[in-house]
């Protein structure tokens, strides 16, 4: 626990920032609406820092990020409905156990499909997404629990501004110590080079199984949270603009950068959910067509993401 | 006997629906062989291709074989439009940022045409240009069918890949596609407007996807505005299935597609073909990453 001391920055700014939200909360400033808005943005940055990791830091392309956030959410979601653990003591539990297990499948797939490099791993992986939305779609075959294409129902509400701030928080300092340990820099050392990390000895096989499996943990955590936030989950919440949505942050936020990542989520999800607020509803339809459009645009005029200063390289 | 002529039926279902996918692969590989885009919005081409036959047909009731024609015209101009506003811009940016203007340009169409004053959101019935009639035949004491708007899929996508091969083998043109997908920078050293060339690739994508868009209403007459997904995901596995930037693999793992698809609908369940391609995909991923007639490569 010797690096939660050494982040006591970090958790003093989050602490600040939770304490502004709450107010705001509790004052009745803003509405139920906005504050589930609020926590989903938490949620959002979580999965898309495993996108980061796993694309941002180590060079892993995936389109397929939604499919490990929607099993972290149904695996969450049913062992919470099946076994009755709907109080909020048992939360980290299936929080936890959502994560291993979109951590657990990403190893398992991972094993044969991160021998692919570029475009083909983003196929495989498409494809890997597509592979669990129709496991979704056919679900309520194996258990009537999971609603299959109807949904799941009935889930406990279990997440709150503060489990979200904290895990979400708490998993982000992990991520960045992980990134500056040995082990993140052996990522970066992949995504720079993967012939030239192999040759000075690094296990790029085992070093790509790894921060896949850590990216797609941290999207499970997600996915467990966001089940418990909405208490609904439909295979369409999980399809591929879902995936496209993360990868978007990623992009927006500069690939391979925490903070970056935060700001982008926050945008993102602040511009498509405040556009439903603030457009009149009867052009409410348009969104959709601007929100494209705006992206061609931030592409054309930010190729390298919108708050990176120097040009990397994609 | 009944099992046999079953199975040669749920193929010749299964072709009707890859040649579909073969039109629209090539215009993948065509595009990702000479500009390595995974063109998300090509699928959407295909959408603009049924919805324009959808007008021609019942707004200004255009006989068949124009329709084919202007449809082609329009879609051509629709994907000279895109790459110019869109993707040229970004000719030097990363490929991410490439690709993620694609998946815009394509929910902007998708969106865009859903929209009550454009298209509509909802599904709308295709008119079918003529009756269909079923031919029952029988070879070797095993009976089978198929109908005329099999046959006129088979002649038209026959007819347009001779066309294409045509136009790649045996034109100047098609000699200056082939070079840059093959090393741009070199192509343009010798003589070749790389401009102009991805332009006409562009072009002659959009049209082929505008065909597979008009058979593809005809064959199954319901389509709307997000029709063009899921064939056009399909599709560009296809296109990896047969080894992208070849021509020839494109048709054949759009075919190879079909058939599994309706073999496993007729089969298994419906609910599991989207399923299928894609465990075919991881397999010929893993054994032959470069696909089924690509060069032998050791990592790609």
């Amino acid at each position: 626990m010797r690096f939660l001391l050494e982040s006591r920055k970090l958790i003093l700014l989050a602490a600040g920032i939770y304490v502004v939200l709450k107010l705001l909360f509790n004052l009745g400033i803003v509405s139920e609406y906005i504050q589930q808005i609020t926590i989903y943005v938490f949620i959002v940055v979580l999965a898309a820092t495993g996108l980061n990791v796993i694309y941002g830091y180590t060079g892993q392309f995936s389109l397929g990020h939604a499919a490990f956030y929607g099993i972290g959410a149904y695996t969450s979601a049913y062992l919470v409905k099946t076994l009755g653990l709907d109080s909020v003591f048992a939360l980290p539990a299936t929080l936890l156990a959502g994560g291993i297990m979109a951590g657990l499948v990403a190893c398992v797939i991972g094993i044969p499909i991160l021998r692919l490099r570029d475009d083909f791993l983003g196929i495989a992986t498409l494809g890997f997404g597509i592979l669990v939305r129709v496991f979704f779609d056919n679900s309520d075959r194996i258990s009537e629990t999971l609603g299959g294409s109807r949904g799941f129902t009935g889930i406990a509400k279990l997440t709150s501004l503060e489990t979200t701030f904290v895990v979400t928080v708490f998993l982000l300092i992990v991520t960045r110590n992980i990134i500056s340990s040995r082990y993140g820099l052996f990522w970066r050392c992949i995504k720079d080079d993967e012939t030239a990390s192999a040759s000075i000895g690094i296990d790029t096989t085992r070093m790509k199984l790894m921060a896949f499996s850590y990216g797609c943990f941290l999207a499970g955590v997600a996915g467990a949270l966001y089940a418990h936030l909405y208490t609904f989950l439909h295979p369409s919440n999980f399809d591929f603009l879902k995936s496209i949505d993360f990868l978007i942050i990623v992009i927006l936020g500069g690939m391979g950068n925490i903070a970056g990542t935060i700001w982008a989520g926050l945008i993102w999800v602040g511009f498509i959910e405040g556009l439903r607020i603030v457009l009149p509803s009867n052009i409410l339809d348009l969104r959709w067509v601007f929100i494209p459009l705006l992206l061609i645009g931030l592409m054309m005029w930010r190729p390298y993401g919108l708050m990176s200063r120097k040009k990397g390289h994609g | 006997m009944e099992h046999a002529s079953y199975i040669i039926s749920q193929v010749i279902n299964g072709l009707q629906l890859g040649a579909v996918y073969a039109l629209i692969a090539l215009g993948y590989t065509m595009v990702y062989g000479i500009l390595r885009l995974i063109n998300f919005a090509h699928g959407d081409i295909f959408m603009l291709g049924a919805f324009f036959a959808y007008f021609l047909i019942s707004r200004f009731g255009m006989p068949i074989y124009l329709v084919f024609f202007a449809t082609m015209a329009m879609c051509a101009l629709a994907g000279y439009l895109m790459e110019k506003l869109a993707y040229k811009p970004l000719r030097n940016a990363p490929k991410i940022s490439l690709l993620i203007t694609a998946v815009g340009v394509s929910l902007f169409l998708e969106y865009f045409c859903s929209l009550k004053a454009v298209f509509t959101p909802d599904y709308i019935g295709f008119p079918r240009p003529f009756e269909v009639k079923t031919y029952d035949l029988s070879l070797g004491g095993i009976d089978f069918s198929f109908t005329n708007v099999q046959i006129l899929i088979f002649a038209v996508t026959s007819f347009t890949l001779a066309l294409l091969y045509l136009i790649i083998y045996r034109t100047k043109q098609g000699t200056a596609m082939r070079a840059v997908s093959h090393d741009q920078e070199t192509a343009a050293l010798m003589g070749i407007n790389i401009d102009h060339t991805v332009s006409l690739t562009f072009m002659v994508g959009a049209a082929l996807a505008g065909v597979g868009g008009i058979l593809y209403g005809i064959a199954y007459p319901q389509i709307n505005v997000f029709m063009g997904i899921m064939p056009g995901i399909k599709s560009f596995i296809a296109a990896v299935l047969g080894g992208i930037g070849i021509i020839h693999g494109a048709v054949v793992g759009g075919l190879i597609v079909g058939v599994s698809e309706v073999i496993v609908s007729a089969f298994l369940s419906s609910t599991y073909r989207d399923g299928v391609i894609f465990v075919i995909l991881l397999i010929v991923l893993l054994v032959k990453p470069s696909g089924l007639f690509g060069k032998r490569i050791d990592k790609v």
